[in-house]
């Protein structure tokens, strides 16, 4: 295989995992003002930190990936980050916005005993957690879809976005917002299914189903509006059994013995896979152009020397199967379900 | 101003902002596992304090963790600018500069944020062992993270191991070993190190002080806990006197270095506008207006030279004469950072850290034998003790990346030629206004946060048990 098609993949590897891994972490955000709800105070914070402590450990983790998405792509395809990054400048901004008030929200909110205190940074790991959800989808989609790509100057400059910041808002673009959101939403729903207990638990499992539905119209919506403009054989087939896992997932949930962990497993695969196809669907390009093929980036035109490519695959090829083996070990550590009973009192810290 | 200037101040302030919590991050991640590895130690000595051990663990862990979480959230920044507000510089070293930023998250932040989950949630779940070999292997990763970053920044510096292809019109990597051994890296990288010891040093230093010096109003102070601040003491004072030690030589070092790769900039530090054999050093220079001769200079005979060269008759290059040299070599330009402020950030790094020393020293001398001092002066001095370093490592930034100037790859690509073409000013003021505000409303929470951590005191603790059991217990530790 060609070192560029190998580094295609890698960085679909890289992004399969920060949407499957955090992609839970943001849709357990999203839910604290849901699940983590009580007409008693207490006991409605207690929940609260059920949630939060669900995903305590790993978020930070799980945030690494698309530090690493984005190191690796200006590593292998420096043509390909410089032209996203600053196409996506003012989403990129609010992302950023987003991730950093929510990582302080994590470690700040039990700091003071205070009720308004908590709150105010409940709402931030909530905005924290949706914006970025929403955001990543509108900008996949508007990648998969094309963009305004002409080089500048025209006589042989390099391939830039020429748009605007509002050309990004198109409905199938939204439409891949609404898809993440919901996606992420229902896949944070049934961790916490997985990781909790008693009445957190049966909510979790509860909201799941309403969400799953919304997000399996929306997403099967989502698909067959990619399959219309931009599709391959391969990518249909990914995406018929990224469908399919989720609705499994969804139905074992419902099984009269419902098994969270293999739901969990059908929601990470459905998001997996959605994001596999979407590659699938682009490959060779990276970032198509609109305006004329010829000034699509590709991974041939965007890509680092050989030299370079040959360099990081080592190093790829070393270092993620360890990486992979730690964090897994991490979710292994911390396996335990977790409720109420074991907040211990106190604000938190 | 235009999208140039605005997208430098936003480096310069995002940057120097995460600047400001990486070197507590690094240095105190080391010091927190060493107090882990003392207690850990002393309950098997059996030593009837241990526990004291525990304390300093916990309490300084507590500081670490609030300070972590800036780190971390305005790393992610500093990853995405690049392509976001220097899109040409990132396609012209993309090649090279991408890989380091790639290995760093690939080896260094996975590590670390995946191991101090570990050791944060993991006091009851792990064995004692395994937990205190969570909070290394974090600290490790750290320092790996500032290898990394410090290899790219290097390269910007003192660009080696590439050629430029006029066909793809970019700087292409031919030598990965250079890169990672450009001899600028391997002596900014323990000049930083050992500045982040300092930065932590103090810091636990001045919190120690604070709070024996309190001991006397307040009797209360359990036993336990004078001995826990008084171990404090003595590690932070050593750790930053120690460090202080390091940053004179590696500075020094250092500064030969820099002399030989970007002579312009030694010379600016130094508002040596003519070359000069012996070279002085200067105390204080002040130059025309229009910043082409000095007017007026205290000096100090022959220590320029030294510093530059190792020699002290070696001979040091003026201003003016690089400025004309540089003009033949790379056409017409001004070549010349801003001088006023290499001048004096060069000045103030070394300042601010021997007062840091100094404050050390005297708090180490007034607590000798244990003895409470009660010099109110000490006290004002324990307080800036902890800001003291973390000024120096601004400054020293700010003097290393601005003496660069006007180059962002030095001899290679100018900054101006660097910045996004498409990014227009309404979005680059629009962010920087934003980081700012934001950063604003953060740094005062975070201070905050801080002050009402240290104050608080060593915790409570009850040890761990030895090996987790599988109870029903509260967790040990939760948000
Ligand atoms: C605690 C902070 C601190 C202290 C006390 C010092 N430094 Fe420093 N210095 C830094 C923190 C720092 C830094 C922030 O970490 C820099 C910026 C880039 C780098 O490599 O380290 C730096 C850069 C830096 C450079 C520029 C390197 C370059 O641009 O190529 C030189 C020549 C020195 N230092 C020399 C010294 C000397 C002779 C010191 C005398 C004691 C000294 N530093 C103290
Ligand atoms: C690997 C690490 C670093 C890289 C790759 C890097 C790179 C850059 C780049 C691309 C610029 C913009 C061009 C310019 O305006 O000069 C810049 C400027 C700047 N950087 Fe760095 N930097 C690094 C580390 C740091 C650190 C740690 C600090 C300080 C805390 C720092 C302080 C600054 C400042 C103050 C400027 C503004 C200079 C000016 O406006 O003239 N840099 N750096
Ligand atoms: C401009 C260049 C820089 C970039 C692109 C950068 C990138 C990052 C990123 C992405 C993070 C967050 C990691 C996480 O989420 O866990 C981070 C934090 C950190 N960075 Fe920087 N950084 C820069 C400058 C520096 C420098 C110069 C150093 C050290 C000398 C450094 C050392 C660290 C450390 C120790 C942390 C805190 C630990 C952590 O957050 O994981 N960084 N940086």
């Amino acid at each position: 295989m060609e070192l560029t098609t190998l580094w295609f993949i890698l960085i679909a590897v890289l992004w399969t995992g920060y949407f499957v891994l955090e992609g839970f972490d943001f849709g357990v955000g999203m839910l604290l003002p849901v699940i983590g709800r009580a007409a008693d105070r207490d006991l409605g914070e207690r929940r609260r930190r059920v949630l939060i402590n669900t995903i305590g450990p790993v978020w930070d983790g799980n945030e690494v990936w698309v530090i690493t998405a984005g190191g690796a792509t200006f590593a292998a395809f420096p043509e390909w980050y410089a032209t996203m990054f600053s196409a996506f400048y003012l989403a990129l901004l609010l992302i950023l916005v987003a991730l950093i008030v929510r990582g302080v929200a994590f470690e700040y909110r039990g700091t003071r005993d205070s009720a308004r205190w908590r709150q105010r940074w409940d709402w931030c790991i909530v905005a924290g957690s949706a914006i970025p959800a929403f955001l990543w989808g509108v900008a996949f989609a508007n990648i998969v879809r094309g963009l305004k790509i002409a080089p500048r100057p025209l006589n042989g400059g390099p391939l830039e976005y020429i748009g605007g910041f509002w050309d990004l808002l198109n409905p199938y673009a939204l439409l891949g917002g609404l898809t993440t959101l919901l996606l992420f939403l229902t896949h944070g729903a049934i961790f916490l299914a997985l990781k909790t207990t008693g009445d957190v638990r049966d909510r979790a499992r509860n909201v799941a189903t309403g969400t799953g539905l919304a997000a399996a119209v929306v997403a099967v919506a989502f698909l067959l509006f990619t399959f219309s403009q931009r599709s391959t054989a391969w990518s249909i087939a990914t995406g018929v059994l990224a469908a399919a896992s989720f609705v499994a997932g969804l139905l074992v949930l419902r099984g009269r013995r419902p098994r969270e962990g293999w739901a969990f497993l059908g929601t990470a695969v459905a998001i997996g896979l959605t994001v596999v196809s979407l590659f699938l669907a682009l490959y060779p390009d990276v970032m198509p152009s609109t305006l004329r093929d010829e000034w699509s980036l590709t991974i041939h035109n965007a890509s680092s020397t050989p030299y370079t490519l040959k360099i990081m695959t080592w190093v790829a090829l070393v270092f993620t199967p360890l990486v992979l083996l730690y964090q897994g070990w991490t979710y292994w550590v911390f396996r335990k379900r977790i409720g109420v009973q074991h907040i211990p009192a106190g604000s938190g810290h | 101003m235009d999208a140039l200037a605005w997208a430098r101040w936003q480096f310069g302030i995002v940057t120097v902002y995460h600047f400001l919590f990486v070197p507590i991050t690094i240095g105190l991640s080391f010091l927190v596992a060493g107090f882990q590895t003392a207690w850990v130690r002393a309950e098997r000595r059996g030593d009837p304090h241990a526990l004291r051990w525990l304390k300093l663990t916990k309490f300084y862990g507590k500081l670490f963790l609030i300070n972590f979480a800036m780190g971390v959230v305005t790393g992610i920044v500093q990853e995405f600018q690049f392509g976001m507000n220097w899109s040409a510089y990132s396609r012209f070293v993309g090649d090279i500069f991408g890989a380091p930023l790639a290995i760093e998250a690939l080896l260094a932040f996975f590590l670390e944020s995946t191991f101090l989950g570990l050791w944060i949630f993991g006091w009851d779940k792990l064995k004692r062992g395994i937990h205190l070999a969570c909070i290394w292997i974090a600290a490790a990763g750290t320092a790996l993270s500032a290898y990394f970053i410090l290899a790219a920044n290097s390269f910007m510096q003192h660009p080696v191991g590439f050629t430029f292809n006029p066909k793809t019109n970019r700087a292409e990597l031919t030598d990965f070993g250079a890169v990672l051994t450009n001899k600028v890296t391997l002596i900014t990288f323990p000049h930083t190190i050992i500045g982040c010891f300092l930065t932590a040093g103090a810091l636990v230093a001045g919190v120690a002080l604070w709070h024996i010096m309190r001991e006397g109003k307040n009797a209360k102070t359990a036993d336990m806990d004078r001995r826990a601040y008084r171990s404090a003491l003595k590690v932070g004072v050593w750790t930053t006197l120690v460090a202080m030690v390091g940053m004179f030589i590696s500075g020094d070092i250092q500064g030969k270095i820099m002399t030989e790769v970007q002579p312009m900039k030694m010379a600016a530090a130094e508002a040596l506008y003519n070359t000069s054999q012996p070279a002085p050093f200067s105390l204080l220079t002040i130059g025309t207006l229009d910043g082409s001769e000095p007017v007026f200079s205290i000096e100090v005979p022959h220590l320029l030279s030294f510093l530059a060269t190792g020699s002290f008759d070696g001979k040091v290059q003026g201003i003016n004469d690089l400025q004309a040299e540089y003009e033949q070599k790379y056409g017409p330009g001004d070549y010349k950072p801003i001088i006023p402020v290499t001048y004096w950030t060069f000045r103030f790094m070394i300042l601010f850290g021997a007062l840091a020393a100094l404050v050390a020293l005297w708090a180490l001398w007034a607590t000798r034998r244990g003895r409470t001092p009660r010099t109110r002066w000490l006290r004002w001095a324990g307080l800036a003790l902890p800001l003291l370093p973390l000024a120096a490592n601004s400054v020293g930034w700010i003097f290393t990346e601005m003496g660069r100037q006007p180059w962002i790859v030095f001899g290679q690509m100018k900054t101006a030629q660097g910045v996004s073409p498409t990014v227009g000013t309404g979005e680059v003021m629009t962010s920087l206004t934003v980081f700012t505000l934001l950063y604003g409303v953060l740094a005062v929470v975070e201070v905050g946060l801080l002050l009402k951590y240290a104050k608080a005191g060593v915790p409570d603790v009850t040890p761990p048990p030895e090996t987790p059991a599988d109870s029903d217990a509260p967790l040990a530790f939760a948000y």
